[in-house]
């Protein structure tokens, strides 16, 4: 119930930020809504010899949309923020956000925190896997850079941000008439977590031909050591109106090349099929909007 | 005499402290110079402990004290309900350690204790103890537990029994089942629960060395049982130099019965810092880690019958998980609580149950929430059904035909808590069975059902329905009995009450029996404003400190409606007739000339000559007038011992989907027609059977054995329960005046074996026919692959599944 | 090493040396007396510890103090009016939606920040509102029943508004807290 002890610096800018990340790099952890490494560090499972707090950073918190129509999210919106926001139109942003813990936990919660965070059961990570988001990152020595959704997930717990960078904004493309997406998630009861999670993004592009969808995304949560698109079932869905008989012939392929993870709560077998079936009704769900 | 109270939703009086933040619970409680406890807890589920080194711990920041099970003179603590009864039962004891010394048995079991300043200084100096341990093979599993070749905790348990124990006609039994025409067998799991009260226990240590006594505030369920465990079994001081205090407590469900490490240790520790008070507060993982679970029974079941539907025989095999070591009454509830009242509300001629206590490297097991009879709910309800399914009966008209009729109560069931003695009897006294399972039926569309499960179909979903028609034995019990039989705490199960009547006329009841939830504060004082015909806000109800309360067994086993309060209605009659008494005296009258009414004491035939209550107690706590040989102030304690326990009884039904493709199971209905007797407040009798039911619904859903937290363990939320249907029969208890049964565990005995039944309900088209619980998604949707696969291991064709 | 706290609780502000480590919880209960909140787990599920953090509802055993440094906390003592019960607190109390009591605190400032942002809620949402707060007692029903009698109480102007309960605002009692 009790952390174990550290030292607490509290950054007021991005620049102060990334200079107090430069100076204690390793040692320190960063915390902005604290949801998921406080109740870590409670259990002392997480015991950081220095918390370097982001909360107040205004310049990260918000949504605004980009001159070309993406839209940038500040890392420290919450996911209240992001229920609130007329501008956040993606179904699968409407599917997953009120299912997503708690009302506390999302007054709190930020974006950013659970995509650094990055638990391999995670719902956000796949939503912007799926979206094909930017990530904005920022760190004193190296400057900003942007990295793609598909590349910042490493493994449980673990993405490509280097010990001294800070997560700015995530970019998600702009919403599209052509496009619909959907988000299915089965949880594991007790904390709330994905036993498998699919969020899945059809759409046409100008090259696409008849009723058939040409941009397909399926990106998964929970099942492997971290969240990761099944490209074998998109391949399979290019050029197919995306229909029950598609579908079912393309979703099988969902855990192709991944190990699937067991625990208590769910063994290998049931989550790959899990996976399946989620799969099965995102793109369900994704169609359906579009119609 | 005006009854206007009782039988009314009256709103709660403890309500307005709880709902403003003004409860004072436990953790809420602070003292000068209190310092703070946390408990060195085994990582390992079984191991030696060969050295533990203090040396860092004591040498940190705020510490004040270290102990070691070597510093504790009071190991070990107290059982007090061995297996008892028929057959001079060996019981191989271990108890629990007050701080391990040689050994661990379990997972989180406690080897030092720190003491320091603030908490996180005792958290901080906990994790640089360094204990040396020796792991050792462990084993959870209760029956594995018995088999050669198994892990063994304890020198004293050969095969890790704790006690083999058998009731019922053994020969009979087994000659019924012999010629049987139709016999069913099935192994039945009914797994560990972690009980869960919202507030985790803790208490508050305080010695005075000035006067050598001993204060504890502990959030418990039983202060004047916890003193006398403490003083008489335990530190050997005498009773009257121990106080228990129990302030709010946040919920209990059983598990804050019994005498646990740490109350022991904040009393030592407070001692050898010279009065300090000493808090400890337990986290939710050390809950989960240390405090009691319950259930866990693996049984094999066998019933057998005819094909007109007659049940003939239950024979049954069960082990019971008792943990690493036995906790209070941990080896009662599978043996008394369970086995006796195996067959239910029905007529089964022959009952045999074996039981087997036994030891495994987990937390140890107790009572929970109905403790042992919702384990026997589960065992008669899944047998009806199987039963009903054998013979291609209607489930409902299995149970109307072996129902027990109304016209053969008393009943005396034959594994029953009366077989056993030679004198004292307990038989079930009351019921009417029927009109419950017909109204239930009714509510619940139960003719519709084929029609609802087509439905559901089409929408890919398994629609099922589960019975639950279930007995309780409560309101336990007649001290005579226990004293007879051996069964029990080993000591008396009367209660007691005291009323004093103040100057000013407001009426003060003192009580033995402790709330956690229950609203005594409210029910008690219906009870007795109705007694002494005074307003409700003219009724004060204290309870849960040994200074000030008389002595009582406490609240669970849904006992203090029918034994606690029958005491104060029995002190209000003293009460009424002293008044009586001084009334005749202030009236110039007879006694015999003396009517009472409400709070009217009046002259027959004379109505202008009276005196009220509160007039009585003015003159006569004053005394100035006082006849010859009356002794001043109405102040009167009785003491109720029950001639009998209680029977509740009644039908559920829940009504569930399951998604075929996940195995997620829905609860879409839930409905419960329930006879609890008359009720004091029908407002909190609801309460409490929502609650119940809620509690049984999670143990039939949900339930898992590795959790560390609640981000394992699946506590019920509202989002996943319907809206609960209600409704009743009556059916007064004769046993005591206000004629209620209780109810605190209606709701959680009957619900569990609804849900499964009706689960089982809803995968019996594909061939399934046993799932055991826990009936989580992947346990169903496993059932459900392997049906469709043909498989005919472990859920399909169980009939032969007995070893 | 100790930080510079600034809290207002229940309108009332407080300056104090909090350890970083200690939770809003802790200062709350230990450091301000406020133990209407309470602490029913170690992972951020129960809820019984919720608060009204700058106008939301949040766990305030998942808040480090440091964290709050400047804002405004609700808890249940300030939404207590001085002169008798917040419709919510009512409507708990005329339902049945307690029982140990020990989750309605945290139960009742959930509810609060729902009606502030939901006037009307369904059964449905009311029970998805209560995803966080864990109640061990009344198998949530009439806890359902609280809320939404509360809701329509509030909707016809009867009592203080939960925006207004929530600031703290007009809650004289909360002094005490200090």
């Amino acid at each position: 119930m009790i952390p174990a002890a550290f030292e607490y610096d509290r950054a007021t800018s991005v620049e102060e930020a990334l200079g107090l990340l430069r100076t204690h790099g390793a040692d320190a952890k960063l915390i902005a809504g604290g949801q998921s490494l406080l109740p870590l560090m409670k259990l002392r499972l997480a015991r950081p010899d220095r918390l370097i707090d982001i909360g107040r950073i205004e310049a990260l918190k918000g949504i605004r949309r980009l001159d070309d129509g993406r839209l940038a999210v500040g890392s420290l919106t919450t996911y209240a923020d992001l229920i609130a926001s007329p501008e956040i139109k993606y179904g699968l942003f409407r599917d997953a956000l009120p299912t997503i813990a708690d009302v506390q936990v999302r007054n709190r919660g930020t974006i950013g925190g659970a995509i650094a965070h990055a638990d391999p059961a995670s719902d956000m990570p796949a939503l912007l896997l799926a979206l094909d988001a930017e990530l904005v990152c920022r760190s004193a020595h190296r400057g900003q850079r942007t990295i793609a959704a598909t590349e910042f997930f490493e493994g449980p717990f673990t993405t490509v941000l280097d010990p001294d960078e800070l997560l700015i904004e995530i970019r998600l493309p702009a919403p599209s008439q052509h496009h619909g997406s959907a988000y299915r998630m089965l949880e594991q009861p007790a904390s709330g977590f994905a036993i498998a999670g699919v969020a899945a993004v059809i759409g046409q592009t100008e090259a696409a031909t008849g009723d058939t969808f040409d941009d397909i995304r399926i990106a998964v949560t929970g099942v492997g050591d971290h969240p990761y698109r099944a490209a074998a079932v998109e391949a399979a869905l290019v050029g197919t109106p995306v229909d029950a008989p598609s579908i079912a012939a393309a979703v099988g392929a969902v855990c192709e090349g991944v190990e699937v993870m067991g625990d208590i709560h769910a063994d290998r077998e049931y989550r790959a099929a899990m996976a399946v079936v989620m799969a099965q009704r995102a793109l369900e769900g994704a169609r359906a909007r579009l119609t | 005499m005006a009854t206007e109270l009782v039988g009314t939703p009256v709103k709660r009086v403890e309500d307005r402290r709880l709902i403003t933040g003004k409860g004072r619970y436990l953790d809420d409680i602070a003292m000068p110079g209190m310092v703070h406890m946390a408990i060195v807890r085994s990582p390992y589920a079984h191991a030696n402990i060969k050295s533990v080194d203090t040396s860092i711990a004591r040498s940190m920041p705020g510490v004040v004290d270290v102990l070691t099970g070597a510093d504790v003179p009071y190991n070990p603590l107290p059982m007090a309900w061995p297996a008892g009864g028929s057959a001079g039962i060996q019981n191989n004891v271990n108890t629990p350690r007050a701080l391990a010394t040689d050994s661990v048995k379990w997972q989180g079991e406690g080897v030092a204790a720190v003491v320091a300043e603030t908490a996180e200084q005792a958290a901080d100096a906990a994790e640089a103890i360094i204990v040396d341990w020796e792991p050792l093979p462990a084993v959870v599993d209760a029956e594995a537990a018995t088999k050669p070749g198994a892990p063994q905790l304890h020198e004293n348990a050969p095969n890790n029994v704790v006690f083999e124990w058998s009731v019922g006609d053994k020969d009979g039994t087994a000659e019924a089942v012999k010629g049987a025409e139709v016999v069913v067998k099935q192994r039945l799991v009914n797994q560990r629960l972690i009980p869960n009260p919202m507030e985790t226990r803790g208490d508050i240590g305080l010695y005075n060395p000035g006067t050598d006594e001993y204060t504890i505030w502990m959030s418990s369920q039983t202060p004047h049982i916890q003193r006398l465990l403490l003083a008489a079994f335990v530190m050997g001081v005498p009773e009257h130099k121990i106080r228990c205090i129990s302030p709010d407590v946040g919920g209990a469900f059983g598990t804050k019965i019994f005498c646990y490490a740490d109350y022991v240790l904040v009393l030592l520790a407070s001692k050898r810092l010279n009065g300090r008070p000493v808090k400890w507060v337990e986290s939710r993982r050390e809950n989960y880690q240390a405090t009691i679970h319950g259930r866990d029974h693996i049984t094999y079941l066998e019933v057998a019958g005819k094909r007109d539907g007659t049940v003939d025989a239950i024979r049954v095999k069960t082990y019971a998980n008792l943990g690493g070591r036995l906790s209070t009454i941990g080896p009662g509830i599978p043996t008394t609580l369970y086995a006796r009242v195996l067959s239910g509300c029905y007529r089964i001629p022959n009952v045999y149950a074996e039981v087997v206590g036994v030891y495994t490297n987990t937390a140890f097991v107790d009572a929970y929430r109905g403790a042992g009879r919702p384990e026997a709910t589960y065992v008669v309800e899944r047998a009806m059904d199987l039963f009903a399914d054998e013979i291609g009966m209607d489930k409902a008209e299995v149970r109307r035909r072996n129902f027990i009729p109304p016209d053969q109560f008393p009943y005396e069931n034959p594994s029953g808590l009366g077989t056993a003695s030679g004198g004292a009897k307990i038989y079930i006294d009351s019921g009417n069975y029927e009109p419950a399972l017909d109204k239930a039926l009714a509510a619940a569309g139960y003719g519709d059902v084929a029609a609802a499960k087509a439905d559901a179909k089409a929408r890919g979903k398994l629609l099922g329905i589960g019975l639950s028609s279930y007995i309780e034995v409560c309101g336990v019990a007649p001290s005579k009995w226990i004293g007879a039989v051996g069964e029990g705490w080993g000591a008396a199960m009367w209660e007691s009450a005291n009323i004093k009547v103040h100057l000013t006329g407001k009426v003060v009841v003192t009580a033995g029996t402790q709330p956690q939830g229950q609203g005594h504060e409210t029910t008690y004082a219906q009870v007795v404003a109705d007694e002494l015909g005074v307003p409700m806000d003219d009724v004060v109800v204290q309870h849960s400190d040994t200074q000030g309360t008389p002595f009582g067994y406490g609240s669970y086993g849904s006992r203090t409606s029918s034994v606690g309060m029958t005491a104060a209605i029995k002190a209000a009659g003293k009460i009424r007739e002293k008044a009586r008494r001084y009334a005749a005296h202030m009236l110039e009258a007879s006694v015999d000339d003396i009517e009472v009414e409400g709070a009217e004491y009046r002259v027959k035939g004379s109505p202008d000559k009276k005196k009220t209550l509160q007039e009585i107690a003015f003159a006569l706590d004053l005394a100035f007038d006082a006849p010859e040989g009356m002794e001043p102030y109405l102040d009167e304690t009785s003491y109720h011992d029950t001639p009998n326990c209680t029977w509740p009884f009644g039908t559920h039904i829940a009504i569930v989907e399951i998604d075929e493709a996940t195995g997620v199971v829905d609860l879409k209905r839930y409905v419960a027609v329930d006879d609890v007797g008359k009720k004091i407040n029908p407002m909190i009798v609801n309460g409490q059977l929502h609650g119940g039911i809620a509690q049984g619904v999670g143990q039939g859903e949900d339930g898992s054995l590795l959790s560390g937290s609640m981000l394992d363990y699946a506590v019920p939320r509202a989002e996943w329960l319907p809206t609960f249907e209600l409704d009743e029969t009556v059916t007064p208890s004769p046993v005591n005046p206000l004629g209620v049964k209780g109810v605190g565990e209606a709701g959680a005995i009957a619900s569990t074996a609804a849900v499964a039944n009706a689960v089982n309900d809803a995968l019996a088209p594909l061939g399934i026919r046993h799932l055991d619980m826990p009936l989580t998604a992947p346990r169903v949707w496993k059932a459900i692959q392997d049906a469709r696969a043909g498989s005919s291991n472990g859920h399909g064709n169980g009939k032969e599944a007995k070893a | 090493m100790a930080e510079r706290v600034s809290l207002t609780v229940n309108g009332k502000r407080h300056d104090m040396d909090v350890e970083p480590r200690r939770l809003l919880v802790q200062v709350l209960r230990e450091d301000l007396g406020l133990t209407g909140t309470h602490v029913g787990c170690d992972t951020s599920q129960c809820g019984a510890c919720t608060v009204v953090l700058d106008g939301s509802a949040v766990k305030s055993c998942t808040v480090l103090a440091v964290q709050a440094d400047g804002s405004t906390v609700g808890t249940i003592e300030g939404l207590t009016p001085a002169d008798g019960l917040h419709p919510i607190q009512d409507a708990f109390w005329g339902a049945h939606g307690l029982q140990c009591g020990f989750c309605t605190p945290g139960m009742i400032m959930t509810a609060a920040d729902l009606l502030a942002r939901n006037p009307d809620p369904t059964d449905g949402e009311i029970r998805h509102a209560l995803n966080g707060n864990y109640c061990r007692c009344t198998g949530y029903q009439n806890i359902v029943a609280a809320i939404r009698t509360a809701a329509d109480e509030i909707r016809t102007g009867a009592g203080a508004t939960p925006a207004e309960a929530e600031s703290g605002a007009g809650a004289a009692s909360a002094a005490a807290a200090g």
